[in-house]
């Protein structure tokens, strides 16, 4: 058969998750990263404020602290074990970053300079603590290239610039993948033992977003054609601070160095939502809040927005209100040159978006879909898990923002996304390769380009009487509308009847493209697919969840209900059909209690 | 308002040559280049191709030449370019279709310096991080700033006039190692960036610092690696 490769682990996505399994697996097997974009345009890139660790660099912390301030922030619905388990391994996680010469900014010892962020506390005094490790406002960007550097460095395979299509299951076990090379559209297997999903995730069925136009669920969605679950997907995280309209990311970084929200009175309202922590309680609290504000009138001007202050006077005066210290005691300050230092791209989209100074002038913000808590569900090992019985599925592994471990929860907290993409990378590497070492490679199927051949071929003999941006955009607009901040059973139902009528429409659709070289046409319309089919499931899995937690947010069932509900979600497609079954939520240490902030 | 963009052309399975076409859209000033670029491709001309991901000037897919200069299409608004809009794709690397240029070359020649960090020296005994000073940590900030988007390299005539040139971004990458005070293979990508096809082809024209969007000052960082190469000290 022309264009079949034979690799012991394949890993799908060349984003931190993807490369840090790339790095580990090939170490002990013979591996290749495959990735729909060159690995540096990966989404991680995007990630700013930083990557939690208890080093403890500034003032006490400890990773029990570190655990108890998830689970807490997950709304009780991360399994306790694997949060302790990444917690005790984000210090040398950090540290090992720094050894493959990440350049995290330095304390005046040298140490890694750390920040506080959004719900990460000192559990005694319950004030923030400084627990983000930062490169400036680019964390994520160091990541993803000492990572990237990382692999070169130790001659990782990489095929760049192929979108998998396919993922092949033989007798229960894992065959390998069918992707397609863009440069020339041919079709390609990879023969595997074992294959890693770091697929990312799918912010892009939102109208106001922060992620890349390349995060349209493709993981996600190729398990569900293969009948496989997905686990808690009705929680999506919306991050509280994103561009007016544009969605692009404001980080959480900018309230962790002082700066506090302002609602159209020019009154700070923070306080009013979490007394204790105010502008840096967990995510999902800060976008009700300015959503509350906005719909009760106190946007700024009448419209849908409330402003970010970060102006060096605004810093100064909240933090003396607060009582907020530098570690040494003095009042804390900051100033304009000390905020270009520590936050220089922040400053740099304002000022190309928007044409004003965070220096000078408030930022006007919404809140923003950033983030996908559900996802493939697995263990702490990277392994994908298919029941509520810990099944493991053979030769099948998950990492990043595409898996559900679940350490993450009802919501996520800021700066755990990278932890886990390192962290549970790596594991999904070390752990395929041992897989693919005792393990031979299952037979393919006779034609394994059958499927994928086949998904394409329909989108370019559809009758062309639908449009796929328009479907794309009416998509993009209900659910953020009915299946956004906040839910009801009203608003979910007519956004399932519409999605059910979109993809009716989308049989329609014809690319016009008829070339095979870097056909992008017909690679969108294949990811608007996926798309939908993952809208499909966050809102069936929400119109289902009949309570309020985290990211999922009813207003006809406005509280948490620990006796119905403290257990995840796991959608399945049957004979064509969502079904929803569930598994039970790993509790150790900590018994869910009121989550106050 | 109205916006007339006129647009490359290639279809490398149709076409002998490139063309331009010329499409108007309805748009506001705001709005960025990548938006009508999107907005072409949904309801006018879906065979236009083009890469994109992160749309916000941090990824690095986008680079093209927009009014006859290197520009990421996510960060270039209808207000900073006016109301008639070239865009054309980056000189000195192949086009494969429209705007897609072939960015092995540009890779390849990155992969050259040894864009990795090097120290096998044993890590501190406590499994600790390296120390490194503030001060130490900001001599190569500017450089770690690089998105690999390759509006630099494609926009330096010394690069289109010799493709064995290695161009402004691997320079870039070499010297975000070489001033890393952590790092120990200096000497080994001096030699490197030393060699005919190195430092010597930069005539400090500047374009490539012009063009960067993330302002990097990118001759300030080769003229760092030249002082370097005639003084052996690394300060």
């Amino acid at each position: 058969m022309p264009n079949v490769h034979e690799f012991d682990v394949v890993v799908v996505g060349a984003g931190g998750a993807g490369l840090m399994a790339g790095l580990y697996a090939s170490r002990g097997a013979k591996t290749a990263v495959i990735s729909k974009l060159y690995p540096t345009r990966s989404h991680t890139g995007a990630a700013q404020g930083g990557i939690s660790a208890a080093l403890g660099n500034l003032e006490e912390d400890k990773p029990e602290w570190h655990t108890y301030d998830t689970v807490k922030g997950s709304d009780y619905l991360g399994d306790q074990d694997a949060i302790e388990f990444m917690c005790n391994e984000a210090i040398d996680a950090v540290l090992e970053l720094e050894h493959m010469g990440l350049p995290f900014d330095r304390t005046p010892e040298g140490k890694i300079s750390q920040r506080p962020f959004g719900g990460h506390t000192n559990n005694e005094t319950g004030k923030p603590v400084h627990r983000a490790c930062h490169a400036a406002d680019r964390t994520g960007h160091m990541i993803l290239q000492t990572l990237y550097q990382q692999c070169i460095k130790n001659k990782v395979n990489f095929f760049d610039e192929f979108q998998v299509l396919d993922l092949l299951l033989v007798n229960g076990k894992t065959a390998g993948v069918v992707a397609v090379e863009l440069a020339t559209g041919e079709l390609h297997t990879f023969h595997a033992k074992a294959v890693i999903f770091a697929t990312g995730g799918h912010g892009r069925i939102y109208s106001v977003t922060s992620n890349a136009y390349a995060y349209t669920g493709d993981g996600a969605a190729i398990f569900l054609r293969r009948g496989l679950p997905l686990e808690d997907m009705e929680f999506f995280q919306l991050h509280p601070t994103g561009i007016y309209k544009l969605g692009i990311l404001i980080t959480e970084g900018v309230r962790g160095e002082g700066g506090v929200l302002i609602n159209g009175k020019g009154e700070r309202f923070m306080p009013k939502y979490a007394p204790n922590v105010k502008d840096l309680a967990s995510r999902d609290v800060v976008s009700r809040a300015i959503y509350t504000e906005i719909r009760e009138g106190r946007g700024v001007n009448g419209r849908n927005y409330v402003y970010l202050d970060v102006r060096p006077e605004s810093v100064a005066k909240y933090a003396a209100l607060d009582g907020r210290t530098n570690p040494d005691g003095t009042p804390y300050t900051i100033t304009a040159e000390e905020l270009l230092k520590k936050l220089p791209d922040i400053v740099d989209f304002n000022r190309v978006y928007l044409g004003i100074d965070p220096m000078t002038q408030m930022m006007p913000i919404e809140p923003t879909a950033h983030y996908t808590m559900g996802g493939m569900p697995t263990n702490k090992y990277g392994e994908v898990i298919v029941d509520d019985k810990q099944t493991v599925f053979p030769g099948l592994y998950a990492a990043g923002e595409c898996a559900c471990v679940s350490v993450h929860g009802a919501n996520r907290l800021g700066t755990n996304s990278l932890l886990d993409l390192v962290v549970f990378g790596k594991h999904a590497g070390l752990k395929a390769a041992e897989y693919a070492r005792q393990a031979d490679f299952v037979p393919l199927p006779a034609v394994p380009t059958a499927d994928a051949s086949a998904q394409l071929e329909a989108l370019r003999s559809g009758d062309g009487s639908a449009n796929v941006f328009d479907i794309g955009t009416e998509m993009k607009k209900i659910m953020f509308e009915d299946v956004g901040v906040y839910r009801t059973q009203q608003g979910m139902e007519a956004a399932i009847e519409k999605l059910r009528s979109l993809k009716d429409r989308y049989k329609h659709i014809r690319v016009a493209d008829m070339g095979r070289m870097f056909n992008t046409e017909l690679l969108n319309a294949w990811e608007l697919g996926n798309l939908l089919d993952v809208a499909e499931v966050v809102a069936f899995s929400a119109i289902n969840r009949k309570e309020s937690r985290g990211g999922h947010s009813r207003e006809d069932y406005p509280k948490r209900d620990d006796k119905n509900w403290l257990k995840h979600t796991l959608a399945c497609r049957v004979d064509g059909r969502l079904e929803v079954s569930y598994k039970p939520v790993a509790i150790t240490r900590y018994q869910p209690k009121e989550r106050v902030y | 308002m109205q916006v007339t963009l006129k647009i490359f052309r290639y279809n490398p399975e149709a076409d002998k040559r490139g063309h331009y076409e010329t499409y108007t859209v309805e748009a506001d000033e705001t709005e960025r280049i990548l938006d009508l670029l999107e907005l072409i491709k949904g309801h006018m001309d879906g065979t236009l191709a083009f890469r994109r991901s992160c749309a916000h000037g941090v990824c690095g897919s986008d680079a093209m030449r927009i009014n006859g200069k290197n520009s990421l299409a996510c960060k270039t608004l209808v207000r900073d370019v006016g109301e008639r809009i070239t865009v054309e794709p980056l000189l000195g690397l192949r086009v494969l279709k429209d705007l897609i240029v072939d960015m092995e070359p540009f890779f390849d020649n990155y992969k050259k310096v040894l864009p990795y960090f090097i120290n096998d020296t044993p890590l501190p005994e406590n499994g600790r991080e390296r120390l490194q000073s503030p001060e130490q940590r900001a001599r190569f900030d500017d450089t770690t700033k690089c998105i690999l988007c390759a509006a630099c390299t494609t926009s330096c005539p010394s690069y289109w006039a010799s493709g064995d040139y290695l161009g402004p971004a691997a320079l870039v990458a070499a010297h975000r190692f070489v001033f890393d005070s952590r790092d120990q293979a200096a000497a080994e990508r001096m030699q490197i960036v030393s060699e005919t096809s190195g430092l010597a082809r930069c005539h400090t024209i500047y374009n490539c610092t012009m063009a960067c969007p993330r302002d990097i000052q990118i001759t300030k960082a080769i003229g760092e690696l030249k002082d370097l190469s005639v003084t052996g000290k690394l300060e």
